[in-house]
């Protein structure tokens, strides 16, 4: 170690110390339902959201289903994470913004709310107008305002809140919803599909090329309320879609539950570029507080040349659980998984991808990026899998750690399965501190240490964070600066 | 549990009842008795257990086991030699079914400053020259098959190299099977290199039955003190339908220098369990293994290099050649503790593919909590390369010959790296015999 390490570590100290920037609390009335888990409570949320009978039904299959697995105490153990044992009849399962507004124009939104979004730097009208972007914000659990909806209209895409879908194009829903993630599919599939809230909802027709980035902006406001979004997007034969879903969070002391499922299914020759910046509320360096993300995310490339690419820059929450995964079953289908992981002071994240192949010539690509610093715990955990029927698959996994300090850990479990000779498996790892000698050069050429260490923190991410979106890029660029600043080892 | 797991693990109590101890010596007693409650709370592993998942034991709780040994003949000294790979001057040890076969041996030749001792007879005569070191390494508490094997604890060897000896003859021990009726045999080995001593031992297992179907369940605990150099090459060629399990753990003092070889050339099913403990700084491992397996076969390398104690190395490779619908498992686990910085672990598993219905299940795992450290991990699947065939091709070979030198070329890479050279070209030649025995036809 240099002598300058006790300046640097009271550098590290300040900074580690920092409150987070976007911890506030909207006060605007919420509908609240009742603690507990219970049928009654999913029939509320059915009945509140006017749902039609059939997705009650698959509701209360979905809420036996956890219920069973509940008894049988199956909640998933082997990632390698801890915390306190959920109490799933101690939150809430529905709120909502008092009154749901039908709204053409922003005038027409609470003020309030709109400060929010302020607060969080996402200008709404400046996005509407200047970038291009189609924002379908959601507050809490319910859509409260999208734009755009009439331009994309035009090209026959559906984009907007899943109520929204559920109401206007049942056949639709009813066609994909759980196809991808069955109900079953595990805890917390099973919880979400139980008692999903509200979440976004994309169709591109046949031949069609989004004409803009679709976008969500997710934010967690009630206290005490878990988030269970529910996203689908289907991308018909030939069509092009790029969908971004970002976050952030108020500061808060309790635990919050986000459990999410997102699917998408693409078709022949479509294409999903599914990217997300997450920067929930991670705790503060004792671990209180912070956000639990149980995601259960995947795509399925049904269609012959298919492609579904994942990117994820991961800076928030207390506990990450996160697989985004692709299911290759069209011949020539693609799959990529680019992800940005980072865990300072007590953040675990345990992240990763499948890439199961099923189809001839199906080639997938995974690049993770883990950064570990303060006590933060991190795991790669990711499968690959050659069927006996993917003949020509590929494969080309690369998963590095970069470690800061020496409280944190960084861990690599992947697993390989290949029952196919004519596949080709390629998996690397690494693991190492960032050098001295790097921080030595920048520093000699007059950098500060947090700058130069901004800076190889995102040479080294670069793989990755290309892959993003323009708007997403600088935004997530920011956020590993804003997360890791006096992190040094 | 599945009834049929039950059952078996009920009917291995049965047999470790059965089998009395020749003494009883309140230490050893005492590991039995642990050994037998920790099997039987564990049972057989499942494939719902993860350090089980890609490696079945259908076939194993199927199969009922007698003790070692009752219908068998100690076999001459002609057949041992014959089987067992001719190292040239070198300590031979035979042990027929687990137990110590003086007559086979030939100790006397060129032990040179290395002891071997039975393990039956040393517990007889001193047994406590082994309580600080037997079962202080492989726990029954974690490993099934350690447990099994320790509640039998009987025969085996003990290895001592003396402070600072430099042997020049390696140690070959020879496990043979013999006997048609399938038997559970359970060698046990204990090799201690004492500070600043050096040598080279190597574990043979090798069948002579003709029906195959036995359990050979071994354990070997390997203590480096400071400044120890050993090599250790474990040779594995079952008989394609008998079982085989292993367990082997090390532990290294100060700048001990330890490499592992583990060459297996096929088994119905073989498992081997590798644990390296870097307990002293400066220690170095190199950890190699080559696995081939063919039809109906299934070979399991899981190994573990737990990184304790700062500036340590850590370097592995094993290779996998699957063929036919063999099947090929490798779990790669390095840990490296808090406060072991200055680690350098590297890790490679590459495997071939053969034919379409063989198949490699790997696992490589990191888990570091330090954070000076460089560490790093790489597997690769695939084929053979076009390209090369085809070079070859060009140049006249024919096709089987073809494949068969770059398998060879492949192989090669660990078996170059043995300690003693005629043993490197031996297991190249048996490799060369064991890959003619593709079925023609069979093609990548």
């Amino acid at each position: 170690m240099s002598e300058a390490e006790p300046r640097t570590n009271q550098e590290l100290h300040e900074i580690a110390g920092r409150e987070y920037e976007y911890g506030f609390v909207t006060d605007i009335e919420m509908d609240l339902a009742e603690k507990g888990l219970s049928e009654d409570v999913v029939r509320l949320i059915s009945s509140k959201k006017d749902e039609p009978e059939w997705l009650l039904e698959w509701r209360l299959k979905a809420l036996r289903r956890f219920q069973q697995m509940l008894a049988e105490d199956t909640e998933p153990t082997w990632a390698q994470i801890s915390y306190p044992k959920i109490d799933y009849q101690d939150m809430r399962y529905w709120a909502a913004p008092k009154q749901k507004p039908q709204l053409e124009s922003l005038d027409e939104v609470d003020p309030e709310l709109l400060r929010t979004y302020e607060k969080l730097g996402i200008p709404l009208e400046e996005q509407k107008r200047l970038s291009g972007v189609a924002v379908d914000a959601v507050f809490d659990s319910v859509s409260v305002a999208t734009t755009y909806k009439a331009e994309l209209e035009k090209k026959g895409i559906i984009f907007g809140s899943f109520s929204d879908a559920v109401r206007d194009h049942p056949e639709l829903v009813r066609k994909y919803l759980g196809s991808v993630v069955p109900y079953s599919d595990n805890f917390f599939a099973a919880l979400n599909s139980a008692v999903f809230s509200d979440g976004s909802f994309a169709y591109i027709p046949k031949g069609v090329r989004c004409p803009m980035e679709l976008s969500t902006y997710f934010r967690i406001n009630a206290q005490e309320t878990g988030q269970f979004e529910r996203t689908l997007i289907v991308a018909e034969e030939g069509s092009y879609v790029s969908y971004l879903e970002g976050c952030t969070a108020p500061m808060r002391d309790e635990n919050q539950l986000h459990a999410a499922v997102v699917e998408l299914v693409a078709l022949d020759d479509a294409e999903i570029k599914y990217s997300t910046v997450q920067n929930w509320y991670p705790g503060d360096e004792n671990g209180v507080g912070g956000i639990y993300n149980f995601v259960t995310k995947r795509g399925a490339c049904r269609g012959k040349r298919s492609k579904i690419s994942w990117t994820q820059v991961e800076t928030g929450s207390a506990i990450t659980w996160k697989y985004p995964s692709c299911i290759l079953q069209g011949d020539d289908s693609v799959g990529e998984f680019y992800s940005v992981a980072l865990t300072n002071k007590r953040q675990q994240a345990d992240t990763g991808t499948k890439m199961i192949h099923i189809g001839k010539n199906t080639k997938s690509t995974i690049i993770s990026k883990g950064i570990s610093a303060g006590h933060g715990q991190q795991s790669y955990r990711g499968l690959v899998r050659m069927g006996p029927k993917a003949h020509g698959a590929r494969n080309y996994s690369q998963c590095d750690s970069l470690l800061l300090g020496d409280q944190c850990g960084a861990h690599t479990f992947p697993y390989l399965e290949v029952k196919n000779a004519s596949a080709t498996v390629e998996h690397e790892a690494t693991t190492s501190k960032i050098g001295e000698d790097q921080l030595f050069y920048c520093r000699q050429r007059g950098l500060s240490e947090e700058d130069a260490i901004s800076m190889i923190v995102n040479g080294f991410c670069r793989e990755v964070l290309r892959e993003l979106p323009m708007e997403f890029a600088v935004e997530a660029q920011s956020l590993l600066g804003i997360s890791l600043e006096g992190a040094v080892g | 549990m599945s009834q049929a797991h039950e059952a078996a693990r009920d009917a291995l109590l049965a047999l470790q009842a059965e089998a009395t101890p020749a003494q009883e010596t309140p230490f050893v007693a005492r590991l039995r008795a642990e050994a037998r409650d920790a099997f039987a709370a564990q049972g057989l592993p499942t494939t719902r257990w993860e350090e089980w998942r890609y490696t079945s034991l259908a076939r194993l709780v199927e199969s009922r086991f007698a003790l070692e040994g009752e219908d068998t003949a100690t076999p001459s000294r002609e057949e041992a030699e014959s089987v067992a790979f001719p190292v040239f001057a070198c300590g031979l040890f035979v042990f027929v079914n687990g137990q110590f076969a003086p007559s086979l041996s030939r100790p006397a030749t060129a032990g040179g400053p290395v002891r071997v001792e039975s393990l039956a007879r040393v517990l007889t005569e001193s047994p406590e020259t082994l309580e600080p070191w037997l079962g202080q390494l492989a726990s029954s508490k974690e490993h099934p098959f350690v447990a099994l094997a320790t509640s039998f604890l009987s025969d085996g060897a003990v290895v001592t190299v003396p402070r600072s000896a430099d042997s020049q003859t390696p140690i070959h021990l020879v496990f043979l099977t013999t006997g048609d009726e399938p038997h559970l045999c359970q060698p046990r080995v204990l090799i201690r290199a004492e500070r600043g001593s050096r040598a080279l031992v190597i574990q043979d297992f090798v069948s002579i039955s003709k029906q195959g179907g036995h359990l050979r369940n071994a354990v070997s605990e390997v203590f480096l003190e400071d400044d120890a150099d050993l090599g250790l090459v474990t040779l594995q060629r079952g008989h394609p339908r008998s079982f085989l399990t292993t367990g082997l753990f090390a532990r290294q003092e100060r700048n001990s220098r330890f490499a592992s070889h583990v060459v297996t050339l096929g088994g119905q099913l073989v498992r081997n369990e590798l644990q390296v403990t870097l307990a002293g700084e400066g220690a170095e491992c190199r950890l190699d293994g080559l696995f081939v397996a063919g039809d109906g076969e299934v070979i399991d390398n899981h190994t573990l290099v737990d990184h304790a104690v700062p500036h340590c190395t850590s370097a592995e490779l094993y290779k996998g050649i699957l063929d036919g619908d063999g099947k090929g498992v490798f779990r790669g686990r390095v840990v490296v503790r808090p406060d072991a910085q200055k680690t350098a672990a590297d890790q490679s598993n590459p495997n071939l593919l053969l034919s379409d219905g063989a198949e490699i299940d790997t696992k490589p795992q990191l888990e570091i909590y330090a954070d000076d450290v460089r560490c790093s991990h790489g597997s690769a699947i695939g084929r053979l390369d076009e390209d090369a065939l085809f070079y070859l091709r060009a140049r006249g070979l024919g096709e089987e010959e073809a494949r068969r030198l770059l398998v060879s070329g492949f192989a090669a890479e660990v078996l170059r790296g043995l300690p003693d050279e005629a043993l490197s070209s031996t297991l190249m030649e048996e490799l060369r015999k064991r890959l003619g025995r593709r079925e023609p036809g069979a093609r990548a």
